[in-house]
């Protein structure tokens, strides 16, 4: 099974370690060839600006919306869940507030309620929030009544960072429903 | 729901965000915006660029804070800022301007010829200069949750990083290759706590993210840095001393991100105009920054 993942800044290489310990094979995924041929997607944590910017440089705008389109599962983490929402991709129907927790002396660390796996810590950095949610998004995790991971069809994007840590669950959710044939 | 701020995590985390990026020194708020809309990662706020700092000589300290707070308005990715080194004070300072990452930088006059800033002390994370491994080793043992190799600030000339980045992963690749009796001597030759020494053996990498500064200013020099082991780049002086630092600023960019693929730095590298004019380092004499630490 090979997992792309979006590899033009950010934690890229964490989260192919991730996908490595679960038996995938990952694949860096920076221009719009690199995208042939995957099972599944990741789009890490990093700058979201910077890697919107990527994302336009490369091509890859319209190579990516069609490949999510097809139903492919798709795991966002923090700059992940912005670039999936409506201002980028439009993959999710969410709107997200960049940076919502505040600066980096506010990213904390915090041990969460995850709807469907239960207790789950998590690592916010400058994180965002999902601010406004489509009739389709399924919240399945809230901060302070705020939403920090969201679940609509095969697209999970969270707000934080699983892949800091050594809770694999998330990582484990896309590979299993890899396994699944959508399309 | 109870939140832990500031723990070593989440402060070496934000390195890891900025990994395979570039991070710009800026000293306007029009500056910042020309970097982020180049696609840097972060941008560093300072007074002057070290080429500045270098030709006019005199005492470098933290920059005023309305420049600091003009810059973090002007921008949405993180900014960092520097403090002297050993400065306390100016720390302090900058955290209560909450900037994003704070650099103990050699690149401005030190204020403590002994110590360096306990870090741990500090909520806001550190980036420290190192030009080996026992340096940085003793950096991160102070605190620092991120390390750039010093290289030579404000010459242009990436000979420096490039012996700098030689070292530390050098050094690295031994320590992983000896055998576990043979690690405190290691700890002793460096100067470094045992654990961390056991803890870099093990991984065969530094515990924090490793960058590269000082003296990049072309799109060659940053894959150069890139495949030596770098995880991303600094540059300061060579983007807004360059004929077009907007272009150059992407061009740095995009050579950072495919610093494996020659067709693609060399598309970035074309018709650049003048990089930054460099400085041999043999004509610095006795006036090096990276000696400025221990």
């Amino acid at each position: 099974m090979v997992v792309g993942v979006l590899a033009l800044q950010g934690d890229f290489e964490a989260h192919a370690a991730a996908l490595a310990d679960l038996g995938a094979q990952p694949r860096r995924v920076r221009v719009p060839v690199d995208l042939e041929g995957l099972d599944a997607l990741v789009i890490p944590g990093g700058e979201s600006t910077t890697i919107s910017k990527g994302i336009e440089r490369e091509g890859l705008d319209a190579p990516l919306r069609d490949l999510v389109a097809t139903g492919i599962p798709v795991l966002g983490t923090c700059a992940g869940l912005i670039l999936l929402g409506r201002e980028h991709l439009g993959a999710l129907d969410v709107a997200s507030r960049r940076n919502a927790f505040g600066r980096q002396l506010q990213s904390f660390e915090a041990d969460i309620d995850f709807e469907g796996l239960g207790p789950m810590h998590a690592v916010f950095i400058r994180a965002p929030w999902v601010e406004e949610a489509g009739a389709e998004v399924e919240v399945l995790a809230e901060i302070d009544g705020h939403p920090v991971a969201v679940r609509q069809g095969n697209i999970l994007a969270v707000a934080f960072h699983p892949e800091l840590t050594d809770d694999r669950r998330l990582h484990a959710w896309l590979v299993e429903k890899a396994k699944v044939p959508a399309r | 729901m109870s939140r832990d701020v500031a723990t070593f995590r989440v402060k070496a985390g934000l390195a890891e965000m900025l990994k395979g990026g570039v991070i710009m020194d800026v000293v306007t708020p029009e500056e910042a915006m020309v970097a982020e809309a180049a696609g840097a990662v972060a941008v560093m706020a300072l007074e002057r660029v070290p080429a500045d700092i270098r030709r006019d000589g005199g005492v470098a300290r933290m920059s005023d804070p309305s420049m600091i707070e003009g810059i973090k308005e002007a921008v949405t990715i993180p900014v960092m800022a520097k403090a002297r080194i050993g400065h306390i004070a100016e720390a302090q300072v900058l955290q209560a301007l909450e900037v994003d990452y704070i650099d103990e930088s050699e690149v401005l006059t030190p204020a403590d010829e002994a110590h360096h800033i306990d870090k741990w002390r500090f909520e806001i994370p550190f980036v420290c200069g190192a030009t080996n491994l026992g340096e940085a080793l003793r950096r991160i043992s102070e605190g620092a949750a991120m390390i750039r190799s010093k290289g030579e600030a404000g010459t242009g000339n990436v000979v420096e990083a490039v012996r700098h980045m030689r070292s530390i992963t050098g050094d690295i690749r031994r320590l992983a290759s000896l055998p576990e009796e043979e690690l405190y001597a290691a700890a002793k030759d460096h100067q470094v706590p045992i654990d961390l020494v056991r803890d870099v053996a093990a991984r065969c990498r530094l515990p924090v993210v490793l960058f590269c500064a000082g003296g990049i200013a072309t799109p060659a020099d940053a894959a150069l840095m890139m495949q030596l082991g770098a995880e991303g780049n600094f540059v300061g002086s060579g983007i807004f001393k360059s004929e077009d630092p907007g272009r150059t600023a992407r061009a740095i960019v995009e050579a950072t991100t495919h610093y494996d693929d020659p067709k693609r730095v060399a598309a970035a590298s074309r018709g650049l105009g003048s990089a930054m004019a460099g400085i041999e380092i043999s004509a610095l004499g006795d006036g090096l920054l990276q000696d400025r630490g221990w």
